[in-house]
């Protein structure tokens, strides 16, 4: 670590390329502490939004009528609104309107910034999330259901048996797409000051004044993330794949 | 639903069954009984609804009037038990319909696990019994895409068997097949006659019905246009219709 430290400090004196998190503990600390909140962002809106959206989707095919209309009602508005705004909405629009608590003598507001950048971000992909599922349920040939119904299976059963392996295979590429998307739409909590990566690095590069060098760090830390992510649901669409299954 | 069906009565007993989609109807006041034991056969040209008269058979469809009765269990009942009527009824697809992500011993096992908690050690030594009864002993870990058209059928007609159904239902399964492997599917179905299963049968190998049938029945455009044992009915027709459709087959 230290040799990679004087490295960078010797790149600093030589070429003025200023990569200062990387030996300065303080500016080292800052950038860490908003990559650990942009993975606990990416993970938490991942697994919520990926709930919902199966929720969504079964809720779908409910019998229903109010049910599945309110599902598309929710896919409609946030899909077609954009995530910013979204974002905005839920902190200044409802966060304010939300009562305060008493917290060990002091008023905070219920939820926090970085709970309402939660649940905005895992609305939002959930509602792409909801129609990919769909569009995976829809492609399992009603005749399969039908053997299963056959067997003596309960709709609820042959769902969890049968047809959601099969959809969320289907589904897994287009899945994929949607979570690398909110992986990078996490920045956008940067509006309401969550101090994720972006937030950080723009602090960093306000006080050392090294903008171009920070924007490099910022471009390779998302590429790495999303490589990572990619590469884990690449993984997953292999573990899942059927010896002789034409799809 | 308590019933006071025994053995000697029918095990299937249609009466008068009608069937709509719709404007269209498809079944126009259906009549037939199986007995126990007895392998029946439904010949006709297609979209005369033989299908869907299976499918009404096992509550896949329901029915628009009439009264489809098995064991005694009046499959119309809006409170019929679902579960209980299908144990008894098993069915075999003409797209064979296996479970795609499943090997062929999961494909058998999975319904008596999920459906009637059997205890899987059980389940999967009479998984593998039944598998070698339909000649697939070897090829239990293989998945449905690796199997031919001829031995995914035999999967199904061993994941049925797994419920220990009393009736089996068999709509057109030879129907998809090369004409090689479709031997190797009637030999089972006529394996399975033979060990006393009633079997109901849609098909159009007129020689198989001929062999195995004890009763065929012939149905166009909804109805029953003459039945009789197959001796009778595939040389001495009476009905013009069923002279020329069998003109046509055979
Ligand atoms: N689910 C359905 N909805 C509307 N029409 C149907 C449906 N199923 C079958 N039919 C119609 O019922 C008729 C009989 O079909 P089917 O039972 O499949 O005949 P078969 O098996 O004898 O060829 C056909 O005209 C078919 O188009
Ligand atoms: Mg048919």
């Amino acid at each position: 670590m230290q040799a990679i430290g004087n490295w960078f400090q010797h790149l600093y004196e030589t070429t003025g390329l200023n990569f200062s998190v990387f030996y300065d503990a303080y500016d080292w600390d800052r950038y860490f502490a908003g990559l650990k909140m942009t993975l606990l962002l990416s993970v938490t809106t991942i697994l919520l939004s990926l709930l919902i959206g199966a929720l969504g989707a079964l809720a779908q095919g409910s019998l229903s009528r109010m049910l599945r209309i309110g599902v598309d009602a929710f896919v409609v508005v946030f899909r077609n609104t954009p995530p910013l705004v979204q974002i905005f909405f839920f902190y200044f629009g409802l966060g304010t309107m939300l009562p305060a608590v008493e917290t060990a003598g002091m008023r905070v507001p219920l939820l926090s910034n970085v709970q309402w950048a939660i649940i905005s971000l895992s609305l939002f992909a959930a509602a792409f999330n909801v129609e990919i599922f769909r569009s995976g349920i829809e492609a399992v040939p009603r005749t399969t259901l039908e053997a299963a119904e056959a067997l003596g299976y309960t709709r609820f059963k042959a769902y969890v048996h049968i047809v959601l392996p099969l959809a969320l295979r289907v589904c897994l590429p287009a899945l994929n797409n949607n979570l690398v998307n909110l992986l990078k739409t996490t920045t956008l909590a940067y509006a309401i000051a969550v101090p994720e990566t972006l937030y950080a690095v723009k602090q960093i590069w306000s006080e050392s004044q090294n903008v171009f060098e920070m924007m490099v760090v910022l471009l390779a830390t998302y590429g790495i993330l999303v490589g990572i992510l990619v590469w884990l649901m690449h993984r997953w669409e292999r573990a899942m794949r059927i010896p002789g299954y034409a799809r | 639903m308590a019933t006071s069906w025994t053995p000697d009565q029918p095990i299937v007993q249609c009466v008068d069954v009608r069937k709509s989609f719709g404007a269209l109807e498809v079944l126009k006041g259906i009549s037939l009984s199986v007995r126990k034991g007895e392998v029946i056969c439904i010949i006709g040209p297609s979209g005369s609804g033989k299908s869907t008269l299976i499918r009404c058979i096992n509550a896949l469809q329901p029915i628009t009037s009439g009264s489809i009765q098995i064991e005694g269990i009046e499959v119309t009942d809006p409170k019929l038990d679902k579960l209980a009527l299908r144990r008894k009824v098993g069915m075999v697809f003409q797209q064979y319909n296996l479970f795609p992500h499943k090997t062929a011993m999961q494909n058998v096992m999975m319904a008596p696990i999920h459906v009637l908690r059997q205890n899987r050690d059980e389940v999967e030594a009479r998984a593998r019994t039944l598998l070698a009864k339909v000649r697939l002993a070897g090829k239990e870990d293989s998945y449905p895409g690796e199997l031919s058209g001829g031995q995914q059928q035999r999967v199904a007609i061993a994941r049925s068997l797994a419920m220990r159904p009393d009736i089996m239902l068999f709509d057109e399964v030879t129907a998809a097949l090369d004409p090689e492997t479709v031997k190797e599917v009637l030999v089972t179905i006529r394996e399975l006659a033979e060990d006393g299963m009633t079997c109901i049968l849609v098909t159009h190998e007129m020689n198989f019905a001929r062999e195995v049938a004890d009763h065929v029945y012939f149905t166009d455009r909804g109805v029953i246009v003459e039945h009789g044992p197959p001796d009778t009915l595939f040389t001495a027709a009476r009905d013009a219709r069923t002279q020329r459709f069998l003109s046509q087959v055979l």
